[in-house]
């Protein structure tokens, strides 16, 4: 049949095995607070991956379990933490004790790290900004040079693209062919699906291919761009996706106690990923009531935009 | 976001909110956030886009004032929130977020934190997010825009703003303050103005508002 395109549609573990190395730079948390890929973060973790250079603008606590566990060598990031309360203890760690490993820490700050993503998007090799000139980042930074506008003699910081080996972009709608329609926030989100070699996309829903191109201007992220689309409902808890669920104040506030002591975070590492064989099971664990809570309680549609002629 | 929400609903009813995941608001979340990214900050907001979309704004010069918040601050008004020090220890803290971005292309800036002495500090470790350098010309120097830099730091004992040579003053102490606490924990010779004044207290309409906005006093915690 002409024109049918092959669906890319696979399992979450297959999607990491396949398209996520040991040693890959990969971008998660482009969305920054909301639509944060805790799935796929955690099945890394299951499959043990290390090496990995972690690149996102601020990634909340999902950085920080990764690390805690052991697959990261090097953040390249605005801010690793907890959005909730502030420190990242396993980042911690990690930075000034070595535990589990030492990694490295590419320090940007938001808007550089999306300059950053906008050069490689564009595919130039760096992009001028005032931002970051005066700060020590610059220091640290081989990424970040300064240099002095040929138009006009002003001073600037010539942000060099970086191009992800694997962007995992969470989004709420895809078909399986994995264009996609996100919305909300977006961060990084359009940048950095472009700027990375491969996109895993992670759909709350997966709809048909008509129900994406009623709307081409929510199609974010075309289709053509996707290495594999995961269908994987819950897969940004305890992180917030809008329309679907809401953030987990909670969750966030109860990993920031049990990840103060190494001993507490390698339980909840246990609990909460690495017996856990998949996001259904998480869910399960979560319970009822936690889930049911979390559900979008009044729906806000937008009014639909004529796309007619 | 609380200052937001209280200015839009007290003397400043037209300012716009910029935030820096890619949200613009004209109005205030009548809820507490946590996060600029909560699902309420979204729902009728005045746009969601991209990062980029609203930085570029905040780089053309276009947002008057941008908060922060701090692990450390100098006399120079630079924000620490990279590498702090505690009993002697290097401390790795969360890093930059915006906060660089904000310091640097806002027309002017206001710090908040707590007065203690671990957190306003002679000379900050690591500048973070650049306030007047080490005075004087120093922002010019840098390249940073001339409309920029540091307008205030608001502490819980007073509010500090700076000199024609770049460095922070004491403008003003909380009631109850005595300006020898003050000296007592700030971690240099802080200048104190001519003309010292007593904060005004709040009044009961913007304690209502603040109390309406945070009822658990999560970001007004004493």
């Amino acid at each position: 049949m002409t024109g049918a395109v092959p669906s890319k549609l696979i399992s979450m573990r297959q999607a990491i095995a396949e398209h996520v190395p040991s040693g890959s730079s990969v971008l998660m948390g482009a969305e920054l607070e909301q639509m944060i890929p805790f799935s796929a973060g955690h099945e890394l973790i299951r499959q043990g991956r290390r090496d990995l250079t972690l690149v996102g603008p601020i990634s909340d606590i999902l950085f920080d379990q990764m690390i805690g566990a052991g697959c990261v060598a090097r953040v390249m990031a605005a801010w690793v933490g907890n959005a909730s309360s502030g420190v990242g203890y396993c980042f911690r760690r990690a930075v000034e004790k070595a535990i589990p490993n030492a990694i490295e820490t590419v320090d940007y700050t938001n808007f550089t790290l999306a300059m950053a993503l906008h050069a490689a998007a564009l595919g130039v090799p760096f992009l001028p900004t005032y931002a970051a000139l005066g700060s020590d980042l610059l220091k640290s930074n081989v990424n970040l040079r300064e240099f002095t506008s040929p138009v006009n003699e002003d001073r600037l910081i010539a942000v060099r693209a970086l191009h992800p080996d694997v962007a995992i972009m969470p989004v709420q709608r895809a078909d399986t062919f994995g264009n996609s329609h996100l919305w909300g926030n977006l961060g990084v989100a359009i940048d950095g699906a472009r700027a990375s070699r491969r996109v895993i996309v992670v759909a709350e829903e997966i709809v048909p291919p008509d129900v994406i191109a009623s709307d081409p201007n929510r199609t974010l992220i075309p289709g053509f761009l996707v290495a594999a689309v995961v269908h994987e409902p819950w897969g940004a808890h305890p992180a917030p996706v809008q329309g679907y669920y809401g953030r987990d104040h909670a969750f966030f506030a109860e990993y920031h106690e049990q990840s103060r002591k190494l001993e507490d975070f390698e339980r909840w590492l246990e609990h909460w990923v690495l017996k856990v064989p998949s996001r259904a099971d998480y869910l399960k664990q979560l319970g009822d009531n936690r889930v049911g809570a979390l559900k979008v309680h009044e729906h806000a549609l937008s009014a639909p935009a004529d796309f007619g002629f | 976001m609380l200052a937001f929400a209280l200015a839009k609903r007290t003397h400043a009813p037209r300012a716009t909110g910029l935030f820096e995941n890619g949200i613009i608001r004209d109005t205030p979340v009548a809820t507490l956030l946590y996060t600029m990214g909560d699902p309420p900050n979204l729902f009728k907001a005045t746009f969601c886009g991209d990062m980029i979309s609203v930085m570029s704004l905040l780089q053309q010069g276009r947002v008057n004032v941008g908060f922060l918040g701090a692990a450390e601050v100098d006399r120079f008004g630079n924000l620490n929130t990279t590498w702090g020090c505690r009993n002697g220890q290097a401390v790795r803290l969360p890093g930059s977020g915006g906060a660089c971005d904000i310091a640097c292309l806002s027309q002017r800036t206001v710090a908040i934190l707590a007065h203690d002495p671990q957190r306003l500090v002679a000379r900050v470790g690591h500048i973070t997010s650049p306030g007047n350098g080490e005075g004087g010309a120093w922002r010019r120097a840098q390249g940073l825009p001339a409309r920029s830099g540091p307008s205030a730091i608001i502490t819980t004992m007073g509010v500090l703003r700076f000199g024609e040579d770049g460095e922070a003053f004491l403008a003003s102490i909380h009631p109850g303050i005595s300006v020898d606490e003050v000296l007592s924990k700030t971690g240099w010779p802080l200048r104190v103005a001519e003309y010292l004044k007593v904060t005004p207290e709040p009044s009961e309409g913007e304690l209502s508002v603040i109390r309406e906005i945070d009822p658990t006093h999560f970001w007004t915690k004493t």
